[in-house]
């Protein structure tokens, strides 16, 4: 079934409380998804000429420390990295390409959930509790989030298989729903050269998104596209380097609720998830129309 | 007026004590918070207040009981309803009175998708619009809608008899515009009176099933 939540602030005194008012909205999206959770949040931004990467590794004891050394030699260049229970944040004083082929090289077995200057995704299997407190949720600070409560119905529960998946630098999708042409899908992208890791449905809406915008669409003209080319059921929540938005397919059986006050813009897939926000009860509360693209996003620097 | 509070009881406790030999006859629930399943089968005369937004399949199945929604309400408010009232001052979202046999229920805001979906006998009253397919295999009963209609109104549609003030994006599968007689204006006046909207009956226009699919024809027998 799934469960997705986002939350933009548009006041920046809010941002220290980020994390403590997302928390409450994942966790009421529990029902909607006991097998894994995740979230990607956006704040603490590189500056131009690093990049951020998110890691995983499947040993909880990787030896962080130790592969950081490895790459700043590799690469000759300064880095910074904190480890967050089986995950590590690395900020690396190079591009993005230049970083995935050090870490190809010296860590093939780590993953790299997230690159950009801001994104972090930070997601695995188990209760949205539980991911929570595993990765300190309540207490992490930055301008907006997008999370994702999973009950897997079209492949396996893998921390791989748990959302968000990565779309690009500072992109990332959530779904809820189930692609129904995604077989298909996944053997033509493969064919424009897009790597897959799972069997994931939503895994290939992200390539999806991925091969569009490389191929130089913006998003909407993406989003846009994948009305046309994706079958099946989604209300999907894009993060974006400056924001979030909200598509829904045509039939919009899946469902999807908004509100909005002078502080935040927050979504999730049912308004009990919202209910604990500060000013909930003054918000403009609306559900997005179906086959209707909506953004949020800040004026970039 | 018994009052139970939410935040501090459950949702169980609720429906329990409006089931079976109900003593109080009003009734007060406060902090919803968009919970599921408030005030479902209640089978009593009562009437309920619910301060706040509710979740999914609010006042379902409901007989009897008048169940009033302050603020908006999920998807299938009133389903299955079989007598009563239900009234939502906000709006709701899809699937608002799905399945319903009897009573009254009115939307005072907008409604999603699905409106109605195959309503038995129910009337929906809905002050503002519907979304898209809605009334899709309506068999019987009184939809009512003084705003506009999404897409696809009243696919596959058996006998409701559908009235929209504003504009229908489009029709479904079987679905036409009808005639208004004398006795359909006096239905429809009577149904917005008892809703409490002030609207005319003759701003309106009907759309009800040209029975052409819902009905066997001796001449497709091989097809079957």
């Amino acid at each position: 079934m799934c469960g997705i939540v986002g939350l933009y602030l548009k006041k920046p005194e809010l941002q220290a409380q980020l994390g403590k008012l997302f928390e409450p909205m994942l966790q009421a999206m529990t029902d909607r998804g006991p097998d894994s959770a995740g979230f990607a949040i956006y704040g603490d931004e590189v500056a131009e000429g690093w990049v951020k990467l998110t890691l995983q590794a499947a040993d909880t004891n990787y030896p962080w420390t130790t592969l950081m050394g490895q790459l700043e030699g590799h690469l000759g260049c300064s880095l910074d990295g904190v480890q967050n229970a089986s995950a590590a944040v690395l900020k690396v004083h190079t591009d993005e390409a230049a970083a995935r082929a050090a870490l190809a090289a010296l860590a093939p077995d780590v993953r790299i959930m997230s690159a950009g200057q801001s994104i972090e995704i930070l997601k695995g299997m188990g209760l949205p509790a539980e991911i929570s407190s595993r990765f300190g949720l309540a207490g992490m600070k930055g301008s907006h989030i997008i999370g994702h409560t999973r009950m897997a119905t079209e492949s396996a529960v893998t921390m791989e298989g748990s959302h968000p998946f990565s779309t690009g630098a500072d992109l990332c999708l959530v779904h809820n729903g189930s692609l129904s042409n995604h077989f298909r899908l996944r053997q033509a992208l493969k064919r424009e050269g897009i790597s897959f890791e799972t069997d994931n449905d939503t895994e290939v809406a992200a390539g999806y998104l991925t091969w569009r915008l490389q191929q130089g669409d913006s998003l909407a003209q993406a989003l846009d596209g994948a009305l046309e080319d994706l079958d099946g059921f989604f209300t999907f929540a894009i993060g974006t380097r400056n924001g979030f938005a909200v598509i829904r397919d045509p039939i919009a059986c899946k469902p999807a609720v908004l509100a909005e006050t002078e502080d935040y813009v927050a979504m999730a897939s049912e308004y009990q998830a919202l209910a604990s926000l500060p000013g909930i009860e003054h918000a403009k509360v609306w559900e997005p129309a179906p086959a209707t693209l909506y953004v949020w996003e800040r004026e970039s620097a | 007026m018994k009052t139970i509070d939410l935040s501090s009881t459950s949702v169980r406790v609720l429906n329990h004590s409006l089931h079976g030999e109900v003593q109080d006859l009003e009734w007060q629930v406060t902090h919803p918070g968009g919970k599921h399943n408030l005030a479902v089968g209640i089978n009593a005369a009562v009437a309920v207040d619910i301060e706040g937004h509710a979740g999914y399949y609010c006042a379902g199945m409901n007989q009897q009981a008048s169940v009033t929604v302050h603020g908006n309400v999920g998807v299938g408010v009133a389903e299955n309803m079989m007598s009563g009232l239900v009234r939502v001052k906000g709006s709701a979202s899809q699937a608002a009175g799905a399945t319903a046999h009897g009573g009254l229920l009115v939307i005072e805001g907008d409604a999603g998708a699905r409106c109605g979906i195959s309503m038995k006998g129910v009337d929906i009253v809905v002050g503002g619009s519907i979304g898209h397919m809605s009334c899709f295999m309506g068999q019987a009963g009184r939809l009512v809608v003084c705003g506009d209609a999404g897409d696809a109104l009243g696919d596959s549609l058996y006998e409701v008899r559908i009235y929209v003030k504003g504009s229908v994006q489009s029709l479904g599968s079987d679905c036409i515009e009808k005639e208004m007689r004398a006795e359909h204006l006096q239905e429809l006046q009577e149904l917005l009176d008892k809703a409490g909207l002030d609207h005319k009956a003759a701003d309106f226009k009907r759309y009800g099933s040209a029975r052409q699919l819902y009905n066997f024809k001796v001449d497709n027998a091989s097809a079957y």
